[in-house]
């Protein structure tokens, strides 16, 4: 194989005006850079999703608050909610995978680079769309608002009747627009993991994370494709006189549920499989073996796509399903949290044996192993449909989706981050600010979620813009609070740290992490071609066979 | 850990805060009726299952990391390059399925238990319909209607008499949510839901809508006093009374009749006969107004006619814009109503 890229004067060194550089940008058709533009439109969106998190949370700091009012409260957890599902996590997860899946098959591009940049886009669209509700949500003769219907929406609060206006509207054409884009990205990687891979590089031989983004990409086509239906059904329901969702003229509310949780569901595992590639490249350079259990780990995957499309209405025991139903969802739901326990095992068996280091990736990695096995844990405590008639719909279920959001899913890309930016930029991140940044994340974080679960027990509701002093919730809340501004400071450490760093961080080199994927081959960041020869391997860690050609995996496999 | 200790903590407090009147904590870790206790009993079993695989994966955890940490004289040197095991993943499959098959179990005998629990004959019947922001209760063979406050009789384990309610939505979708009664059930709109509870424990237990429904989902909160069975047999004969009519009210009673109060609200055996509202035929025996968001005052109710927003910002009752002698008779009027 040969991994090495000619070196070539990098044009980026050599000062342009910036119109220049600020069309390159938006005409670009580069995979590297439509990856960074994704990766920092959702940063933008993070700031402002985190912002109406904060806002939420002054307000239920204690009961009786008068800091903003009910409407504006149910817009910044509708407004929270969309953003961070939507233009935050899934651009953010996009990005990486844009960026890192050409260069770990070796290739020099995605498969269609022009539908690339388009999907791109179209997502960027859809974000602008829905923050434009702000100005324009009651139309041209009415101040704007943002929507207030919750961030599924569900039937008939949608309805024309219950959503006068145009802020439901601005809602759903954003998720409609960058549905459409997330399906072309969905497309383009599956087109480009079968058709692009360098010679050598067999299915069998793919980097999980690109084994990984594959069945992410394969739910996204299976996932998306019935929210698209359900927002083209509530735009009929709106202006075309039809009736799918609108229960005073004889609609179903339960259809627009069941369409939105059969979204819904998978989406967190589109979320989150993404996140398990990330631990699955991430914990096994960090310490230093291979993945234990390589075809398990596929397969596990494989699995997890297959039987979380037939867990989604484990969202809806509450809507009285009969119960033959309610133990179908039970047992499915419960089901995925075996190959979820095999993966998370497997992570365990990597490090087992190995000599861990701890930079500062690879302690994201570790937070996100115990914390995202608590996710795991409350999970299937709500499987079991009875618990989840008491559990359901209050705090308990915020805080235990945040556990998988935040301190599985931000965990995770926090860990990736570390990893990948000195391949993205040419340098280093601080790793004393890397440990602030996790340290007080990792505080701010117990603090907010571990404390969330128990207003929900004690009877809670979530979407309540206040409440009575009831035993426990005002001193509980007021803990939620707080860790939510130390959470607030550690993304603004991270934020300096991305932009310092930049100018002033360590000089990468190809490969600073001594790890063994193809991307570590390129020079960092990647010339436009990525590779001046296209590689050729010979087993899943080609550089770990140069790195060691007395003991090569290729031996092995 | 720390979270189960806090919350014994937490629980602990509650009971100590509930002497005299039995005023519920809308903890369901203190259920006081059948479902509720079944459902306690079957998360305290999943939670000690959860918990001890938390140990056992958690301890392996730190125990790698402790172990294997990397240490300096370890430098330049690659520990043994392991690629996976068979035995082993075949362990760590089994184990979960096996784990999972208990769960389910256990899950579906309770779900069993609760949902396809026969209706004995002696059970109280109530339908309850969800409107935005206010519950609005019906005893079909009573012929009562109320709001905001349900009733229903203690139940004696020896003789149940469980409620059984029939969960309907006028507007949009709700959830009924009596935490120590039993868990929630959606009310949706053109679509029938059922639920019962039962307890042998007189008193009042708090709980609300856990649906979002709109604006005002925070306060569109719900109480049930359980009734002594001769509590509630009083109750009901005094609901079932008509109307009182007061001749010094009669001021206020015709400022009520003659603005668009009646287009919403009903008082029996007059010409209010709305339905948009709750039913006022026995306001005064409700401790609460505005489903729950303000106690049963003369100043509150006064206050709720002239400003609702004041006490329910986003409510659906509108700013009645009377004069004070209006408001001061229709309040008057209102009190009557016992």
């Amino acid at each position: 194989m040969s991994p090495n890229a000619i070196a070539i004067e990098n044009s980026q060194s050599e000062r342009h005006p910036w119109t220049e550089v600020l069309h390159e940008w938006v005409t670009t058709v580069d995979h590297k850079r439509l990856g960074i533009l994704y990766i920092g439109y959702a940063l933008c969106f993070l700031l402002m999703a985190g912002s109406e998190a904060l806002i939420i949370r002054i307000q239920l700091m204690r009961a009786h608050n008068d800091f903003v009012s009910p409407q504006v409260f149910n817009r910044m957890f509708t407004m929270h909610g969309t953003t961070m599902i939507f233009f935050v996590v899934m651009p953010v997860l996009f990005g990486f995978a844009n960026y890192l899946v050409p260069l770990m098959i070796g290739a020099r591009d995605m498969a269609f680079p022009r539908l690339n940049a388009f999907s791109f886009w179209l997502t960027a669209l859809g974000g602008l769309l829905l923050y434009f509700s702000f100005l324009g949500g009651s139309g041209l003769y009415g101040a704007g608002n943002a929507p207030d219907v919750g961030w599924w929406a569900y039937a008939p609060l949608g309805a024309k009747a219950f959503s006068p206006g145009h802020s439901t509207d601005y809602w759903t054409v954003a998720l409609l627009v960058s549905g459409f884009g997330s399906v072309g990205t969905a497309i383009n990687i599956i087109a480009t993991v079968f058709s692009m891979r360098c010679p050598g590089m067999h299915l069998g031989r793919m980097p999980l994370l690109v084994w990984l983004n594959l069945v992410m990409s394969g739910m996204v086509l299976l996932a998306i494709t019935p929210l698209t239906a359900a927002q083209l059904m509530l735009l009929v329901d709106r202006y075309l006189g039809g009736h799918f969702f609108d229960t005073q003229a004889g609609g179903s509310a339960t259809l627009w549920m069941h369409f939105f949780w059969i979204f819904g569901h998978p989406e967190v595992y589109v979320l989150v499989i993404p996140a398990f590639a990330f631990m699955s490249e991430i914990i096994p350079v960090f310490s230093r073996k291979p993945i234990f259990g390589y075809p398990v780990m596929v397969g596990a995957t494989v699995a997890i796509g297959f039987v979380s499309m037939s867990v989604w209405a484990h969202h809806m025991f509450t809507i009285g399903m009969n119960s033959y139903a309610n133990s179908f969802f039970a047992i499915t739901t419960m089901a995925v949290g075996v190959p979820t326990g095999i993966k998370i095992f497997n992570w365990l068996g990597t490090m087992w044996g190995g000599r861990i280091q701890f930079k500062t990736p690879m302690l994201f990695a570790i937070g996100f192993l115990g914390q995202f096995l608590i996710a795991g844990l409350t999970g299937i405590i709500q499987a079991c449909a009875p618990v989840d008639w008491q559990l359901s719909l209050s705090y308990f279920v915020v805080a235990h989706f945040h556990y998988v959001i935040v301190g599985g899913i931000l965990f995770a890309i926090f860990a990736a981050f570390y990893f990948w930016y000195p391949k993205f930029t040419g340098r280093m991140l601080s790793e004393r600010l890397g440990k602030w940044n996790f340290w007080l994340l990792f505080l701010g974080f117990h603090m907010t979620f571990d404390v969330m679960h128990v207003p929900g027990i004690l009877g809670m509701p979530r979407r309540i813009y206040t409440y009575e002093p009831r035993p426990g919730w005002e001193t509980l809340n007021l803990i939620v609070t707080i860790g939510a501004f130390i959470q607030a400071v550690a993304i603004l450490v991270f934020v300096y740290n991305l932009v310092v760093s930049y100018w002033k961080g360590a000089k990468a080199g190809n490969d600073p992490w001594d790890a063994w994927t193809l991307e570590w081959s390129a020079s960092s960041p990647p010339p436009a071609y990525n590779f001046a020869t296209i590689p050729v391997v010979a087993s899943r860690r080609p550089l770990w066979d140069l790195k060691h050609p007395e003991d090569p995996d290729s031996r092995y496999e | 850990m720390s979270v189960l200790a806090l919350l014994f903590c937490f629980t602990t407090v509650a009971s100590a805060a509930t002497t005299g009147l039995p005023v519920s904590s809308t903890s369901m870790l203190a259920p006081a009726s059948t479902p509720a206790k079944t459902i306690f009993g079957l998360s305290m079993f999943v939670l000690g299952v959860t918990a001890l695989i938390f140990i056992v994966v958690c301890g392996l955890l730190v125990y790698s990391v402790v172990r294997f940490r990397g240490r300096a004289i370890d430098a330049g040197r690659e520990p043994a390059q392991v690629y996976g095991s068979t035995q082993i993943e075949l362990a760590w499959t089994v184990i979960p399925v096996l784990i999972v098959a208990v769960l389910f179990l256990a899950t579906a005998r309770v779900i069993h238990a609760i949902q396809d629990a026969p209706k004995p004959a002696a059970a109280l019947d109530v339908t309850v319909i969800g409107h935005q922001f206010w519950w609005e209760f019906r005893y079909p063979k009573l012929g009562i209607v109320t709001a905001n406050e349900l009733h229903i009789p203690a139940s004696d384990p020896a003789h149940p008499t469980p409620t059984f309610l029939k969960l309907l939505s006028a507007d949009t979708d709700h959830s009924f949510w009596v935490p120590e009664l039993g868990g929630k059930t959606d009310l949706i709109p053109n679509r029938v839901n059922q639920m019962w509870l039962d307890t042998p424990r007189p008193g009042i237990y708090l709980g609300q809508c856990a649906q979002y429904c709109g604006t005002q989902h925070a306060k569109m909160l719900l109480r049930v006093y359980v009734d002594a069975p001769a509590d509630f047999a009083a109750w009901v004969a005094g609901q079932q009374q008509a109307a009182v009519q007061e001749p010094q009210a009669s001021a206020g009673k015709r400022v009520f009749e003659t603005t668009a109060c009646i287009n919403c609200h009903a008082v029996a055996g007059t010409p209010a006969n709305g339905r948009f509202g709750p039913d006022l035929t026995h306001l005064m025996s409700r401790s609460t107004l505005a489903s729950g968001a303000a106690e049963n005052t003369f100043a509150n109710l006064r206050l709720w006619i002239q400003n609702p927003d004041a006490i329910k910002p986003g409510s659906l009752m509108p700013a009645m814009k009377l004069g004070e002698a209006d408001l001061d008779a229709v309040t008057a009027y209102l009190e009557t109503l016992r």
